[in-house]
């Protein structure tokens, strides 16, 4: 026999009703911003940029290992990149605004998306048994902030020379000394260190999932694909991690 | 083999819900998960109580009415079925059983294990489907496809709408539900007219209902139709598509 299972009587439910209404907009590009699948577009292709930028940042920082002159050549390069095209240091600065943009619109779509997700969601009274959902993956949105924290404390200590967290021997222009004199403190070298594994964590997932959210990926590549991630990550975490390490064991002095 | 089934009742949509506990003394590995409620159901019934309210129809994988989230996995244990094709063979005897309905803001809870899915059918309803022309039926094989079109589209085509993929993602994100409806029809030649609005439309309705992907690939875990995640990314792909495409008809009124 069987028992009867669904609720009986109503029939006449009516369907559920949306939860929110997009703003639609006549300009295209805002049009599609505006929707979460045109947000993870800018979230991915901010984000290449801003892993291009990280690894060369990282490559750079190589020449630590050169000695001081050639670290204060580099830091001097910088300012010096595409002269005489444009005038000193005006091409660092238009790296320098494009970066800006670039965490701009990563940030505000990341924010707008977790609030997306926080109204869409409801929790289980029992406990969820993740099955896909890596550390990395879930962790996106710690260390997403835990990274603006330090990039924000790393340009106080390295670019602009603020105390506390630069050095009271600071010296503009002097980027081999500032380096050294701000990793020879344990507690300094001990967040950069923290904060650069969390970097690795996030450039994990992100470099696994731009692929997705960009739709170019090819199903006979997804496993390259976790392999390229884990690259990207392992590369900037040992890279940028053996500066603070190799000023503290007496290598880089 | 003996199993303790907590299970979560909840009288209405508006009703405070809680977990209550059931013992099965005498069931067998070859029955279903489902023949499992019917079985609790039984005694709940000759004791004069309300039954568990869980719904089901072909009870065999093709329907998608059943899902319920058994221990903490969307349709159980095992990888690639339906609730109803879990077997008690999967369990111990002696073991604790948690079963809960699907959460998802959009999926608000009718009765005990029953959620309105109703959204799902929102987003089929504004683009899923095509044009054809009305009159004497056309010559068989009139129109070619290629054999890996069809064959893609038949692995969307397996979608049965169960909404496991919703309630196994962290944002209760429904990309997997929305990307294989899209894909089903969006391969094949008969779908390309509307190709464009319809991804458009249809992404857009999700919207209004559900969280983002952010590339867990629970989803695809949870599927029992083994849908895969490959499928939202191409819909990630035509959305933009369909931005430049639309756009393109000079002046044109989209239709619809
Ligand atoms: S994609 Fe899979 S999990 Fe999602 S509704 Fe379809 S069959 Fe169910
Ligand atoms: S009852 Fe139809 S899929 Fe389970």
């Amino acid at each position: 026999m069987l028992t009867e299972t669904r609720p009986s009587g109503d029939t006449s439910q009516k369907p559920v009703p949306p939860r929110r209404q997009r703003e639609k907009s006549g300009i295209w590009l805002v049009d599609f911003y505006t929707s979460a699948v045109g947000k993870k577009w800018v979230m991915a292709i901010t984000g290449i940029g801003l892993i291009g930028f990280v690894l060369s940042h990282m490559v750079g920082n190589l020449k630590v290992y050169a000695g001081a002159e050639d670290f204060d050549h580099y830091a001097e390069f910088l300012r010096e990149m595409l002269v005489p095209i444009f005038p000193r240091t005006v091409f660092l600065w238009l790296v320098r605004g494009g970066l800006v943009m670039m965490f701009v619109f990563h940030i505000h779509s990341a924010i707008s998306l977790a609030r997306l997700n926080l109204q869409a969601n409801a929790s289980y009274a029992t406990k969820r048994d993740y099955v896909a959902a890596n550390f990395a993956s879930r962790t996106m949105r710690w260390t997403g902030p835990i990274i603006l924290l330090y990039l924000i404390f790393h340009l106080a200590d390295l670019t602009w020379g603020v105390e506390p967290a630069a050095t009271a021997v600071f010296e503009r222009g002097e980027a081999y000394a500032n380096l050294v004199a701000s990793f020879e403190r344990p507690v300094v070298a001990g967040i950069y260190i923290v904060a650069n594994l969390a970097l690795g964590f996030h450039l994990y997932h992100g470099t696994w999932s731009l692929f997705q959210s960009l739709g170019v990926n090819n199903p006979a590549y997804n496993t390259a694909r976790r392999y390229l991630a884990g690259g990207v990550a392992a590369a900037i975490v040992i890279g940028n991690c053996s500066f603070p390490i190799a000023v503290l064991a007496g290598v880089v002095d | 083999m003996r199993i303790t089934l907590r299970v979560w009742r909840q009288p209405g949509p508006e009703a405070q819900g809680e977990f209550r506990t059931y013992e099965a003394p005498e069931v067998s590995e070859d029955m279903s998960f489902l023949e499992l409620i019917d079985a609790v159901n039984e005694d709940l019934l000759e004791k004069g109580e309300e039954p568990i309210a869980c719904d089901s129809d072909c009870r065999e994988g093709i329907c998608g009415m059943c899902g319920v989230m058994i221990n903490g996995l969307p349709h159980g244990p095992s990888e690639g079925t339906a609730t109803c094709q879990l077997h008690m063979r999967k369990f111990q005897d002696g073991d604790l059983i948690e079963v809960e309905p699907w959460r998802a803001a959009a999926f608000p809870v009718i009765r005990d294990l029953v959620v309105d899915r109703s959204a799902f059918d929102t987003i089929i309803e504004s683009g899923g489907y095509v044009s054809v022309s009305t009159g004497s039926a056309p010559d068989a094989n009139e129109i070619l496809v290629p054999k890996s079109a069809s064959d893609a589209a038949m692995d969307a085509a397996a979608c049965i709408g169960c909404g496991a993929c919703v309630a196994a993602c962290p944002n209760s994100a429904a990309q997997l539900f929305t990307s294989a409806k899209l894909a089903h029809l969006n391969l094949l030649p008969q779908g390309q007219p509307e190709r464009w609005d319809r991804v458009e439309i249809m992404v857009d309705t999700m919207e209004e209902f559900f969280g983002s992907c952010t590339n867990h690939g629970e989803c695809e875990k949870a599927c029992p139709k083994e849908i895969t995640i490959d499928f939202i990314a191409m819909m990630n792909a035509d959305y933009v598509k369909s931005k430049f495409k639309n756009r393109r008809r000079l002046g044109q009124k989209k239709a619809g």
